[in-house]
């Protein structure tokens, strides 16, 4: 019971966080101290098995697939805040009080009896007892789930191939288009600016100024902007320079 | 017992109400996760409870299941995402009138 009361806590406060995080890749996080936790209340409840599958398949594998499609799709910041529907929030927080807090009374009024325990079942160990079942009674749930899964391997293949529809854009395609533009648009056919140029921070984070001293969006990597890690708050950088520079001046004159 | 139990239902209700307020397609997806595993913890203290090792097979059987849903609904994401540059829930509305 020890586990049980250490880890309660802990699994309620990270689901919550799951719902609450702002960043997706928190929220991954979140669900993966869930899981793990999860699998240590497996282990306290004699079931090993399940422990190390729990550990393996989905903070080893189902996790990582998370991560890798975060790391595809997520950087934009999709989960806006403002509500398609007008207050949903709201209503979904109260239907889901009420649906949390009558179902824990009911299965409260209704779970009981003893406990049996599975010291009989995993007589012969747990992993032997499980495989007995399954190869035994649910030997075609088994069959099923190995079709289930070739299937949806064949369909992740089908729907993530891409057909290129276009031909592949060669070099030279590339740099003609870049001096239409500059022809054009007046786009300078170069390379872009850097960032931190005549910036206090030469990080990558923060924007290159320009002479007025306004930061030049442009010097900065698209997915930064997206996950809104841009260094900000340049407007009294050049006065700064301005003022250090002063009285630097002025600590020289007094020593003259 | 029961106290296994409830944890199970409050991780359920936090997952419902995830899959409700959350606009991002991939957290919508870590929330119905969030769901299979609780039923997968009353499944385990089930299977205790009444001393027989049917219950940790069910919950086997949900985690292959979840293995197979999450593959196909990450590139369901994925291709949606290629289309129309977004992943939120709300943008794939091309089939309303």
């Amino acid at each position: 019971m020890t586990a049980f009361w250490c880890l309660a806590p802990i699994m309620v406060i990270a689901a919550l966080g799951l719902v609450f995080a702002r960043k997706a890749v928190h929220a991954a996080l979140c669900l993966a101290v869930v899981m793990i936790s999860l699998a240590v209340l497996y282990a306290a409840q004699g079931a090993p098995f399940l422990f190390a599958v729990q550990i393996i398949v989905y903070t080893g594998a189902i996790m990582m697939l998370f991560l890798f499609v975060l790391m595809l799709v997520g950087v934009d910041s999709s989960d806006a805040v403002k509500e398609t529907i007008g207050g949903q929030r709201l209503a979904a927080a109260i239907i889901g009080l009420i649906f949390g807090v009558t179902v824990v009374l009911a299965v409260g009024q209704t779970v009981s009896g003893v406990v049996v325990g599975l010291k009989a079942a995993n007589g012969n160990g747990n992993p032997y007892g499980l495989s007995e079942l399954l190869f035994g009674k649910y030997v075609l749930a088994f069959e099923f789930t190995s079709a289930l899964l070739i299937t949806a391997a064949l369909g992740a293949m089908v729907l993530a191939h891409k057909e290129r529809l276009t031909t592949r854009h060669s070099q030279a395609d590339i740099s003609a288009r870049r001096m239409r533009e500059y022809a054009e648009s007046g786009r300078h056919p170069g390379p872009l600016p850097a960032p931190g140029v005549f910036a206090r921070h030469n990080a990558v984070d923060t924007p290159a100024l320009l002479p007025d001293g306004s930061p030049l969006e442009s010097s900065i990597s698209d997915s930064l902007v997206a996950r809104g890690q841009v260094r900000d708050g340049f407007e009294d950088d050049i006065d700064k320079v301005v003022e250090q520079l002063d009285d630097d001046e002025q600590g020289l004159g007094g020593e003259k | 017992m029961n106290e296994y139990i409830t944890l199970s239902l409050i991780l359920f209700t936090i997952g419902c109400v995830g899959v409700l307020v959350r606009r991002n397609a991939i957290v919508v997806f870590m929330c119905i996760e969030l769901m299979l595993n609780a039923t997968n913890l009353a499944f385990v203290s089930f299977s205790r409870q009444n001393g027989n090792l049917d219950g940790q097979v069910a919950a086997f059987f949900v985690m292959v299941v979840a293995a197979a849903e999450v593959v196909v609904g990450l590139s369901i994401i994925v291709s949606i995402y290629r289309a129309r540059r977004s992943a939120s829930v709300d943008e794939a509305s091309l089939l309303k009138s």
